[in-house]
């Protein structure tokens, strides 16, 4: 290395004893020097009000290993992440604590030292790749810029160099012509594989990943996961991999730490804390994580989590536990020793919780001779003249859950859409009973239009924000001639059977949380009775916990009302907890079809196989490096990336 | 070549535009009302409201009348005077050019300091220089052009101090920087309508490309602050601001109208005001098709740069 | 009590959800307070002026241009007419035409907008780019060719001034309802076949309120200015009828001997304009705080 691999400067001293006075682009190797990564009481607050968003957090993680930091939203767990590369996002601020990277501390560094720690000590990759590359810049340009800024390599030579050879680690094509281009003329996987390949680029010792997969694809996620478990291994690196997803975990990661309301709650060795998870929380969390198996149903658990300043005192999960005693409510609990490297903060850990363990749905009997109550022939769709769906055949029995599956690109909710008149390009016939219906919903009578209703994915934007709740639910009633008396009775007493309360009908949306939301749009939807429900990915934007939930009072409500329910998803495991029969769209063909027990133990297609393959399962703690099925780097398949909303942290 | 295709599309229909406007300006002069009556009042006599039709060529089908002036303008036409006989084009010669050159040394001073204002203000917000700038921007973005003019003229040159002269004394015939001086304040007054306007998107645009993604990230990078903004935000922000840039440069071809008027230069606006009163119907026409010609010109241009500016915009032709 | 969650999103912290109504967030500001007091202010001249003026509009009451002649407070004008008593009652004129032609513009735009944005086809392809053809033009060149032949009259004045402010007004109520229209309820409501009437007018409208009021407003600064002009040119409506675009006009060639005549309407019509600019400053302010406020 040349004289100018390393930078020295002046600085002021830090809160450690080591000071920032160079940052060398050596690396520090496994066992080096002790844990590559350090956290000790770190607490961040929001500015204004002083109230704490994460407190009490520590973790280390040491060289090569990846530490999967779990929570949902508001669970802090991004502004943790974050705080490991000494920056805290507008409104917050890092008021105590430690935070180490191999004996730096990255709190209280002047911006040019923190400059300089960024992109070569510590790097960090983003949740969505899309925003986060400049829109304006060649991406071999935005590569070699972190090279040059840190001065790797010494050389133009050997920062081209570089570039070649993490364009091969994560197996994009390192052709002029390909670091040619621009972001937007890359796919979400190969933009987050950009990401991956910047962030690992002067190698770092630590990396920060927040949620890198979400809105990939399936098989995309599998690749991207095996990149990163690769990169680290081999170069040594110490991963945080902050998300929400349990079953990622269970794949990715060494260790995990469990988040809630600010504080981590559980933490220890993936193989252990998913086989006998001793905080309550933990057990919830997956119980209500769907299992492909099929041993287990899916729990959800009401309630959510408290918001800065909202924290009680004592135990934040003891309102929600149903272990709950006063002890709880007084203090919160200290650091527990459950096994070795296995440690939890509860007064009483390994409580047994009340989960489903019966298997949804039930064996259900279908007349088979009755008329389905929903009927696909031949059906097929176009955008602007350009064929999307491909002759599709499918029908849904009375009283029968059917699941779409696919992934983005496949045509599922193109599929639905046309169901529910909401898309008018389509041939072939779709029938509800024996009646034909017209292609757009506003061509078809009012009762038939009451008859089929649809539940929409984003929660957020599936309500009028300048209505109530109640004129919201009640709508359909009205449009079908009800008097507003009438409405508003069928109105309340819907909002009671979704587990809202009737009072929730002089409110507005903004007023509620996601899934209160969701529930009062499946009010909405089944307050006129109807015989069909199409629900189009109604929990992809929602918390584990709450899309249990929901899944849970859809299965309930099927059954009750008897309705025939089109269920449209891309979450595989999902569909074991609430269809009778699973159908598997790629390309906007169906691929196969069958009783769901089958299609996901012993599917018959290449395809599914491939998928269900290619899908973290949340009991396969550390499987061996699989290689990836390959779906994902034929040219042919890249497809733009799906932008999921998800509320997160 | 898909920008040479879409730099042909547009100048189509930037010709269609032109072609819908002369219907409209057409219309609302000749063909909805009646010049004639216009001209000699409503107490005129049958005989010399005909006299004067056939005089002024108003006779023939509204159709042929429209067909041969358009045909007309395109061909270097524009018809004749309707009070003197003069071509239209012998009587608004230098004039043209003295408004053009109005136009052109008050954009040459307005967009690089607005530019330099709202970059300013971003990197600097919400401190002093932000605030006060924003304030000023606000008021002067809502004052009428007259109303700024005037107020200049009370301020540097009637009442309050006596530095420019009220009124510019130049002839049609000599060319404007004849009487620097006189220049100074109609200038300003354009100046001051579009600095507010330009300073204020360049701003906003600066700071939306400072709060984006990929600027955290580029600097979660490590990268330098310079580099963030010189390199990252500003060619995303420019973009945005390009669009404001033209419509505020074309808008000076209105604003000459009053200012020309205020200060009384002898350019189009102040011929057009005499035109208007006069009903010289010709002279009005000739000069509103001048000026959409302009608009029309300075948004294409704004157009190809925005697409030329924008990655993924230029991408996307080929 | 409700609950007001506050949502932690992406790790950007939220404010409250529930907010009051646009309104009550841009009085808030002191902005647009001046900005209120000022326009009711100079509103309240304009209105009840007549009322209070000492002499008539055409009163002769001393030598033209003097300004100190006894019992008048600003002096005389080139007719020798009382400034005061003439401003007092000029205001009503351009008041009265700006708001009538705001309103009518506004409407139509808003229609034309709505239906544009909802269309997102061919429909909303052809209104634009005819919206785009009355773009190409100046307003007040626009106004001055009307004006030309046909004449100075109160309707000519208001329609081409309305005709002026529908385009911009239906771009921004296009915009706006862009991003309603591709929300899910009004999936919801499509699905159960609700007429486009009813969708636009109850569920789109409601969600665009916002952005159309700073627009109203800024339509407002912009109708008067146009009037003004055209009133300062000249071609204002009415020969010495008193108004104040004119006054100017009138008495500019006295500006430096006897100002008034010019100066008092000078004021009026820039406080009137800043005045209307500064409420719609902070209504705009209201309006993108709230739209930013929500959870994604």
């Amino acid at each position: 290395m040349s004289e100018r691999s390393e930078r020295t400067i002046d600085t002021a001293s830090t809160r450690s004893e080591r000071t920032i006075d160079t940052v060398s682009t050596q690396r520090h190797g496994a066992g080096d020097d002790g844990p590559a990564l350090t956290i000790d009481g770190l607490r961040i607050d929001v500015t204004r009000s002083g109230e704490d968003i994460v407190d009490e957090v520590s973790l280390s993680i040491g060289a090569g290993e990846v530490l999967g930091l779990v929570g949902e939203s508001g669970s802090g767990k991004t502004t943790v992440g974050l705080a490991v590369l000494g920056h805290s996002r507008k409104g917050a601020s890092i008021s105590t604590g430690r935070v180490e990277i191999g004996g730096y501390s990255m709190l209280g560094l002047s911006a040019v030292q923190l400059r300089l720690t960024r992109g070569a000590l510590v790097s960090y990759v983003p949740q969505d790749p899309g925003t986060a590359l400049n829109p304006a810049l060649r991406i071999g340009k935005q590569l070699l810029e972190v090279l040059e800024t840190h001065d790797f390599g010494g050389s133009d030579a050997a920062r081209r160099a570089r570039v070649d050879e993490l364009m091969a680690e994560v197996l994009l094509p390192g052709t002029p012509q390909f670091l040619r281009r621009y972001p937007h003329q890359l796919s979400g996987g190969q933009q987050q594989r950009v990401g991956l390949a910047m962030a690992f680029a002067c190698r770092p010792s630590v990396i920060v990943l927040d949620e890198p997969t979400t809105g990939l694809d399936v098989s995309t996620q599998a690749h991207v996961l095996d990149t990163v478990r690769g990169l680290c291994r081999t170069h040594g690196v110490a991963a945080l991999y902050v998300t929400h997803d349990l079953a990622v975990v269970a794949t990715l990661a060494d260790r995990v730490a469990v988040m809630y309301a600010g504080r981590i709650v559980e933490e220890g060795p993936a193989a252990v804390l998913f086989d006998e998870p001793a905080h309550p929380y933990t057990r919830h969390l997956i119980a209500a994580v769907p299992d492909m198996t099929g041993d287990r149903g899916i729990t959800g658990l009401p309630g959510r989590a408290p918001s800065p300043g909202h924290r009680p005192q004592g135990c934040s999960f003891a309102p929600r536990c149903e272990a709950a005693t006063d002890e709880c409510r007084t203090a919160f609990p200290s650091v527990q020793l459950v096994t070795i490297g296995h440690t939890v903060r509860c007064y009483h850990p390994m409580a047994p919780i009340a989960i489903r363990e019966d298997l949804r749905p039930m064996a259900r009997t279908i007349d088979p001779g009755a008329d389905a109550a929903l009927t696909l022939r031949g059906v097929s769709a176009s955008y602007s003249g350009q064929t999307v769906v491909h002759d599709v055949n499918l029908h849904v029995g009375r009283g029968e859950c059917l699941a779409l599956v696919g992934e983005s690109g496949s045509g599922k909710t193109t599929v639905s859409r046309s169901v529910g008149g909401l898309h008018r390009e389509w041939t072939g016939e779709i029938l509800m009973g024996s009646i034909a219906l017209a292609r757009s919903a506003r061509d078809r009578p009012v009762e038939q239009r009451l008859r089929i209703q649809y539940v929409f994915q984003n929660p957020y934007s599936s309500l009028n924000p300048r209505r109530t709740i109640g004129e919201s639910v009640g709508r359909p009633l009205v449009v079908g001639g009800s008097s507003s008396a009438d409405a508003r009775r069928l109105v309340g007493e819907m909002l009671e059977r979704v587990s809202l309360t009737a009072a929730y009908a002089e409110r507005y949306p903004d007023q509620l949380s996601g899934g209160e939301r969701q529930r009062a749009a499946i009010a909405r939807a089944l307050v006129s009775k109807p015989e069909v429900l199409v629900c189009d990915e109604v929990t992809s934007a929602l918390d584990v916990l709450v899309q249990a939930a929901i899944v849970d009072l859809l299965a309930d409500l099927q059954s009750d009302l008897g309705l025939a329910m089109l269920f449209v998803t891309h979450n595989l495991p999902l569909v074991r907890s609430i269809a009778d029969r699973t159908a598997v769209m790629a390309d906007g063909r169906i691929v196969e079809v069958g009783p769901t027990e089958a299609v996901l133990t012993r599917p018959e297609q290449e395809y599914t196989r491939r998928l269900l393959a290619d899908t973290p399962q949340i009991n396969e703690t550390h499987p061996a490096m699989t290689v990836p099925t390959g779906l994902h780097d034929d040219p042919a398949l890249t497809v733009p990336a799906v932008a999921v909303p998800e509320l997160d942290v | 070549m898909g920008i040479a295709k879409f730099v042909v599309r547009r100048l189509l229909l930037g010709v269609l535009t032109l072609f819908i406007v002369s219907i409209v300006v057409f219309a609302l002069t000749q063909a909805l009302g009646d010049p004639v009556r216009a001209i000699l009042g409503r107490e005129a006599q049958p005989e010399s409201v005909l006299a004067k039709r056939e005089e002024l060529g108003l006779t023939r089908p509204v159709l042929t009348q429209y067909w041969n002036w358009l045909t007309g303008l395109v061909t270097g036409d524009p018809g004749t005077s309707f009070t003197n006989g003069v071509p239209v084009l012998d009587v608004l010669g230098d004039r043209i050019w003295n408004s053009l050159f109005l136009m052109a040394i008050s954009a040459a001073v307005s967009i690089p300091i607005s530019i330099a204002v709202g970059t300013f203000a971003a990197a600097r917000r919400d401190k002093a220089f932000d605030s006060a700038s924003s304030a000023g921007s606000l008021v002067l973005a809502s004052m009428p052009e007259f109303v700024t003019g005037l107020l200049l003229i009370v301020l540097l040159a009637t009442n309050v101090w006596q530095i420019f002269p009220a009124v510019v004394r130049i002839r049609p015939s000599e060319p404007p920087w004849v009487q620097p001086s006189a220049l100074v304040l109609p200038v300003l007054t354009l100046t001051l309508g579009v600095i507010p306007y330009v300073s204020r998107v360049m701003r906003a645009s600066m700071i939306e490309v400072l709060e984006s993604d990929y600027i955290e990230m580029a600097r979660l990078k490590g990268l330098p602050e310079r580099t963030v903004v010189w390199r990252h935000a500003l060619p995303n922000a420019i973009g945005p601001a390009l669009q404001v840039i033209a419509i505020n440069i074309a808008y000076l071809a209105g604003g000459v109208i009053v200012v020309e008027n205020i200060f009384n230069y002898p350019g189009i606006g102040l011929a057009l005001r005499d035109a208007v009163t006069d009903v010289n119907v010709p002279v009005v026409q000739f000069i509103a098709m001048l000026i959409a010609a302009i608009y029309v010109i300075v948004n294409l241009l704004a157009d190809v740069g925005t697409i030329l500016v924008t990655p993924r915009l230029r991408t996307g032709l080929r | 009590m409700t609950v007001v969650e506050t949502a932690i999103v992406s790790g950007r912290i939220d404010r409250p959800v529930r907010q009051r109504g646009v309104i009550a967030a841009a009085f808030g500001l002191w902005r647009a307070r001046i900005g209120a007091v000022i326009v009711v202010l100079l509103v309240g001249v304009a209105v009840f002026g007549p009322f209070l003026a000492p002499h008539g509009a055409t009163e002769f009451v001393g030598p033209p241009n003097t300004n100190d002649v006894p019992g008048l407070l600003f002096g005389t004008d080139r007719l020798g007419q009382d400034v005061w008593s003439r401003f007092l009652l000029g205001g009503r004129t351009i008041l009265v035409l700006a708001v009538v032609s705001t309103l009518i513009g506004l409407f139509v735009g808003m229609v034309i907008g709505l239906v544009a944005a909802y269309d997102r086809g061919r429909l909303d392809n052809v209104l634009m780019r005819a919206m785009d053809v009355v773009f190409a033009f100046p307003n007040l060149l626009l106004a001055l060719v009307a004006v030309t032949t046909l004449g100075r009259r109160s309707w000519v004045i208001i329609l081409i001034v309305a005709f002026t402010a529908v385009p911009r007004v239906a771009r921004i109520t296009r915009g706006a309802a862009l991003g309603v229209v591709e929300r899910d309820f009004i999936g919801a409501a499509e699905a159960l076949g609700e007429s486009r009437r009813h969708i636009l007018g109850a569920e789109v409208l409601p969600n665009v309120a916002g952005p159309l009021l700073v627009e109203a407003n800024l339509r407002l600064t912009y109708s008067i200015a146009l009037i003004g002009a055209l009133g300062f040119l000249g071609f204002g409506v009415g020969l010495n009828q008193p108004d104040w675009a004119q006054m100017i006009n009138e008495n500019r060639a006295a500006l430096s001997t006897a100002p008034w005549g010019t100066l008092l309407p000078i004021f009026a019509i820039g406080l009137l304009t800043v005045g209307v600019g500064l409420i719609a400053d902070g209504l705009g302010r209201a309006v993108a705080g709230i739209d930013r406020g929500r959870p994604s």
